[in-house]
């Protein structure tokens, strides 16, 4: 795992030096992070990160997470399908079954700590058990245009938070409590980022059967409706009448998301016949994620909905050109015509995708502008600040504060 | 050969950084009167955060236009005049927050005056203006520096958001009629030549990677 010093030579000594002064003043306070699952899904693999570099700036930073069951889990994923504004059938035993989940784990959860942060729907009743402590409620999802019925739910719980944090502006919410802005990030030295070698590169690509023969489109996304892997593929088969190209989908399976099966069938089923796309369900294998992209041409991420679209940061990250939607958090990542192309339909995504193999000396400059628009803005260690930061303002009220 | 004599400060340069959180308010605009109408209430905190927000977001790119009204209105509301107006706003002429809050209100209302169509432009929930506003957290580096030399070897490797502070923030939020550098070198150096230079800069047409590399030139010149 590497150290605060490993990021150095990325970021520079004096934001390393910011971060440990910070840390100086968060001794002593126990900062507990809960959420639904240890591993697959974008807060899991930040929590993996972010956990360890914290207690190395010696913060007593902490995870826990809730148990569920299929049935919980299943509620949760629908819930979090309404939140991102999808028709949703919602049953009034949903709310049943969901309770009755939580309520076990405010009986069985220890909350200890001095703050307790909670990460998505999943975990957002535990605040039921708040004593002096403080509470944040950290939103990961896109709620700007929310099912009602789900939100007014699970806002009777958020107003007991003393805070909660946002990824995108337009996510806030008309709550009492208050919002915070705060961006995920990636870690350049983690399997899923960090340099490969060609030989590295060229096993992935083996080992999937995929030949480098012509170039790459790739979407890395779970197997969800809300990142449109068949909206891809329609993108990719215009585009492919003018340019000859290949598609790869790949993406593994997270535990709280039962209805990714389907979706995986649906898409086999779409681009049955064509030799030029790849299916992957792969294991949790970050280094092969990080070849495929690296392999790839075009990174594209045609989400419909989007709590902040991590595939992007990483894409950008290895200077690649990204066709993405202009939702959620994608814009905050990609200005448009300078470091990626956004799109709000399948044409609109195909013709970017035309547009980019057409143009290689124009898309290299847009994954180039990405890549220094990620350093300054979307690595961990600017998260880890964002975080101190944030725990430090829960005991201050003031805009200016001298510590 | 007789080494140049280094004037020692009367009181030592104290390095201080900011960091930088962002709250949001939960105050959005669809169009120019909801933003007009926002402007008029928001905390000086906020007007603060989207008049400089660009600078250190992108510091090492261009030197982008210091204002988000200025992007949303020619980019979300079409109204390209008015952006264009709003982000010529000569920041660096303004002493207080207030004043410069005073003068992005009446750029508005004088463009919903001669254009009343322009009142008519809206624009949906993904592209509102979301008021947000910064909270910053000062603390001291640990470096200090008494004399020019110390001075920029500490420039050299200070971070950015150190340079930041004592240019920006000091100067505007905090109230101080100058940028910390050229009060100390005024003050505690007597050189009132270098000060004058320094405060002269426009910084906000530098990226700050590029005000740090000017700075320095400018106090070499003085070692």
């Amino acid at each position: 795992m590497p150290t605060l010093e490993n990021y150095i030579p990325i970021v520079g000594q004096a934001v390393i030096d910011d971060l440990r002064r910070i840390s100086e003043k968060l001794k002593g306070r126990v900062i507990q992070n809960i959420n639904s699952t240890a591993v697959g899904g974008g807060v899991a693999e930040i929590l993996i990160r972010m956990v360890p570099l914290l207690k190395e700036l010696g913060v007593d930073a902490r995870w826990d997470v809730i148990k569920g069951g299929a049935q919980f889990f299943e509620v949760t994923k629908k819930f979090h399908n309404a939140l991102h504004g999808k028709a949703e059938d919602i049953k009034p035993q949903d709310f049943g079954v969901f309770m009755e989940t939580s309520q076990k784990n405010i009986d069985e959860l220890d909350t200890y700590g001095d703050i307790v942060y909670i990460h998505d729907p999943q975990p957002i009743t535990l605040v039921n058990k708040r004593r002096d402590n403080k509470w944040i409620w950290r939103c990961h999802v896109d709620i700007s245009s929310p099912n009602n019925e789900v939100w007014k739910f699970l806002k009777t719980f958020i107003v007991k938070y003393d805070a909660a944090v946002f990824s995108a502006p337009s996510f806030s919410q008309e709550l009492p409590n208050r919002q915070f802005l705060i961006s995920p990030s990636i870690d350049p030295l983690s399997d899923k980022n960090r340099e490969l070698s060609q030989d590295e590169i060229g096993a992935v690509l083996e080992k999937y059967g995929i030949v480098n023969d012509k170039p790459i489109i790739t979407q890395i996304s779970r197997f969800d409706r809300l990142k449109d892997p068949l909206g891809v593929i329609s993108a990719y088969q215009k585009a492919k009448r003018y340019a000859d190209c290949q598609l790869i989908l790949a993406g593994g399976a997270a535990q709280d998301d039962p209805e990714g099966m389907d979706v995986l069938e649906e898409v086999r089923k779409k681009c049955e016949g064509d030799p030029d796309v790849h299916v992957l369900l792969l294991p949790q294998d970050d280094i092969a994620v990080n070849a495929l992209q690296r392999a790839s041409t075009i990174i594209v991420q045609k989400s419909l909905k989007e709590g902040f679209g991590l595939t992007v940061a990483e894409a950008l990250w290895k200077a690649k050109p990204v066709v993405a939607s202009n939702i959620g958090g994608i814009p905050l990542q990609v200005t448009h015509k300078y470091s990626g192309l956004l799109c709000r339909s399948i044409d609109g995504a195909a013709f970017a995708i035309k547009q980019l193999l057409n143009s290689p000396k124009y898309a290299k400059k847009l994954g180039e502008n990405g890549r220094e628009h990620i350093k300054n803005n979307f690595l961990i260690t600017r998260h880890v600040m964002d975080y101190m930061l944030l725990f430090l303002a829960l005991y201050h009220t003031e805009d200016t504060i001298y510590l | 050969m007789v080494e140049k004599e280094i004037k020692k400060a009367k009181e030592p340069f104290h390095f201080h950084t900011r960091l930088n959180l962002s709250e949001l308010t939960g105050l959005k605009a669809f169009n120019l009167e909801g933003l007009l109408e926002c402007l008029k209430k928001v905390p000086e905190s906020s007007i603060y955060h989207h008049t400089h927000r660009f600078l250190q977001q992108h510091q090492y790119l261009s030197p982008e236009p210091p204002n988000d009204f200025a992007y949303w209105v020619t980019n979300s509301i079409g109204e390209k005049a008015l952006g264009e107006n709003l982000s010529s706003i000569d920041t660096v002429q303004f002493n207080s927050i207030d004043e410069l809050r005073q003068v992005i209100i009446s750029t508005v209302e004088s463009c919903l005056k001669s254009d009343p169509a322009a009142k008519a432009r809206s624009t949906d929930n993904n592209n509102a203006f979301c008021f947000m506003k910064s909270i910053s957290f000062i603390l001291p580096t640990g470096r200090s520096a008494g004399d020019l030399e110390e001075f920029v070897h500490i420039l050299k490797n200070i971070s950015i958001d150190s340079i930041y502070f004592h240019i920006f923030e000091s100067r505007l939020r905090i109230g101080k009629k100058t940028n910390d550098f050229s009060y100390w070198i005024e003050n505690s150096l007597e050189n009132k030549k270098l000060a004058d230079s320094i405060s002269r800069l426009d910084p906000y047409t530098y990226t700050l990677d590029d005000l740090r590399g000017t700075i320095i030139e400018k106090v070499s010149k003085y070692i």
